[in-house]
């Protein structure tokens, strides 16, 4: 038993500021694991009293050389991978990279395919707004509001698991359609849990919509205006508590929302009791759209009939020389897109999740970049922290959803 | 709708930019380095794009110049996104940041700071975001190998 020698590490940052700009201000390091903040985040702060003057806030602790990783496998090994960008919606994450890599070959996805992936879309949408905003209550102490969020997002992680086998990473989307269709019965539980959900969203505004301890900790605390989330590129959730009403599902409408009646619901004033709102009702408006997809989803295929990207029928595989031919070259090659860039993005649970793919033929991509909406919101939490009381770090950056997969990529 | 736009874009940057694309939904316009500032003031102020979607950086080994350094926007009153690229050398890879135009360029700058050694003049901020501080060399780049490791704690001796 060899124990570590007691010398100095190295620090990993290099704080933007380590003396004080005014008389009797300390600076105090929080993170990068701290327990009243989810996510490896480190914020060096600097204190008057228990105002907090300014903020550096640093990310990467979670950084594994993603986009690096995906240059040498294949387009369709990569769907793993940005599974693991956002825990709490991949199928989102799933949905938006398939695409990007459809448009570079020209695939148009059957219709069954395109309402199920929406479908699925909003439901991961509920899941990681409830997840959301159940961490961030619960960080102010509303334990059981918690529970009762947890409870509705693990009746979705369960049903999940019965469609694709995991719980929180699926690997569900193919190329060209998805991994396989709907389970028997899949539709009726599926109304089950959006009318207990119904039930237990409207416990939750019960308990702290208009609760003092509440109001007093989210209401006008973690201010920002519409200007300044333009310009330091926010969208999703955080754009819409400023007031904007932009939403790329109703501004460039993609898989089937344009057939959609929902509604984008904003804020007033852009704080925290504004995106704790924006939020829940995003959670309705998910919930209405779900009710409408159920009734529009049609028979057919999953997948595209395209032997490019889409694996032949294993009965084939196993009894004729073209099929098992293809498939190992799917396997073996990669699906081959030609030769172009794409940047593709989708709503996101956070915002804007786009993916600029580079191609130049082949099974494997040239680039992959990935354009995050955590990795953008940290740029600019510094402006929803600064000038703020030290205990107001954590219900703002609570309400700011930093996903730490698809922060640090 | 989006048409009209890209082509006012095209009209009012004719001569400024260079050849202008439309592929995928995203107009793509190449541009000199030297004249970045131009036609990104132009695009903000005249042509509303307001919002900064995202820097990054295409490295070709084999060609010269050897980087692309991509740009995104996104009008969040037109609705569509336009794309900029602009080539640099190995030896000189710098472009003018964006920072005064967009604050979210400052983040977005360091990474491509840090994964490519792109160079943003007038960013007094390219310190490491995503790697850490002391970290040699840029991991994207083709040449830099995936399996190499630089582990900020050195590894403990597992022998007994």
């Amino acid at each position: 038993m060899s124990s570590p020698p007691h010398t100095t590490l190295p620090n990993p940052i290099r704080p933007a500021f380590d003396q004080g700009s005014v008389e009797g201000s300390v600076i105090v390091n929080i993170g990068p694991s701290h327990p009243a903040t989810h996510g490896t985040i480190q914020i060096v702060a600097e204190l008057s009293g228990e105002r907090v003057l300014r903020t550096d806030v640093h990310c990467g602790y979670l950084h594994r050389g993603f986009e690096k990783e995906c240059e040498s496998h294949t387009w369709h090994n990569l769907i793993p991978y940005v599974d693991r960008l956002n825990y709490c919606s991949a199928l989102i994450n799933d949905f938006a990279y398939c695409e990007a890599v459809e448009k570079l070959m020209g695939i148009e996805i059957t219709a069954r395919c395109r309402y199920l992936r929406t479908l699925l879309a909003e439901y991961s949408r509920i899941a990681d707004h409830l997840t959301c905003v159940a961490a961030a209550l619960m960080e102010l102490g509303a334990m059981t509001a918690f529970l009762y969020l947890v409870t509705i997002r693990d009746y979705i992680y369960e049903h999940l698991a019965d469609l694709t086998g995991a719980r929180v990473t699926y690997t569900y989307g193919r190329i060209g359609g998805l991994a396989r269709d709907l389970p028997d019965g899949w539709l009726e539980r599926l109304g089950e849990i959006l009318d207990e959900m119904d039930t237990f969203t409207g416990r939750v505004h019960g308990l702290v919509d208009r609760n003092r301890i509440f109001i007093d900790r989210m209401r006008d605390v973690g201010v920002i205006s519409s200007a300044d989330a333009v310009n330091w590129g926010f969208t999703g959730p955080l754009l819409r508590s400023t007031g904007a009403p932009r939403d790329l599902r109703k501004d460039t409408p993609y898989l089937a929302y344009a057939e959609l009646d929902f509604e984008v619901p904003v804020g007033i004033k852009g704080d925290n009791y504004d995106r704790y709102y924006v939020r829940m009702r995003e959670i309705d408006e998910s919930a209405h759209m779900i009710r409408q997809l159920v009734d529009m989803l049609p028979a057919g295929p999953i997948c595209v009939d395209d032997r490019r990207c889409s694996f032949p029928d294993k009965q084939l595989v196993y009894t004729e020389i073209e099929s098992l031919i293809n498939h190992f070259k799917l396997v073996m090659d990669g699906p081959q897109v030609p030769p172009g860039e794409v940047y593709s993005a989708h709503e996101g649970a956070n915002g804007e999740l786009g993916f600029y793919l580079v191609s130049v033929g082949g099974g494997v991509p040239w680039k992959v970049h990935c354009r995050s909406p955590s990795f953008v919101h940290m740029g600019g939490a510094h402006r929803m922290l600064d000038g703020y009381q030290l205990a107001d770090i954590v219900p703002t950056f609570g309400s700011i959803n930093m996903i730490g997969g698809e922060c640090d990529r | 709708m989006s048409d009209a736009v890209f082509e006012q874009v095209r009209e009012r940057l004719a001569g400024v930019a260079g050849e202008a694309t439309v592929a995928h939904g995203t107009l793509a316009l190449e541009v000199e380095a030297a004249r970045l500032v131009a036609v990104v003031r132009t695009l903000k102020d005249e042509l509303g794009f307001d919002m900064f979607l995202d820097v990054t950086a295409v490295d070709w080994p084999d060609r010269e110049p050897r980087f692309d350094v991509v740009w995104h926007f996104y009008s969040t009153r037109h609705f569509v996104r336009i794309r900029l690229k602009a080539r640099v050398t190995l030896a000189d890879p710098t472009v003018d940041t964006l920072v005064p135009f967009y604050g979210s360029a400052r983040y977005m700058e360091r990474e491509c700071h840090e994964m490519y050694g792109i160079v943003f003049r007038g960013n007094d901020d390219l310190r490491p975001l995503l790697l850490y501080e002391g970290f040699e060399g840029h991991p994207l780049r083709k040449d830099y190998p995936k399996q190499k490791e630089q582990p900020l704690v050195p590894y403990r001796d597992a022998k007994p």
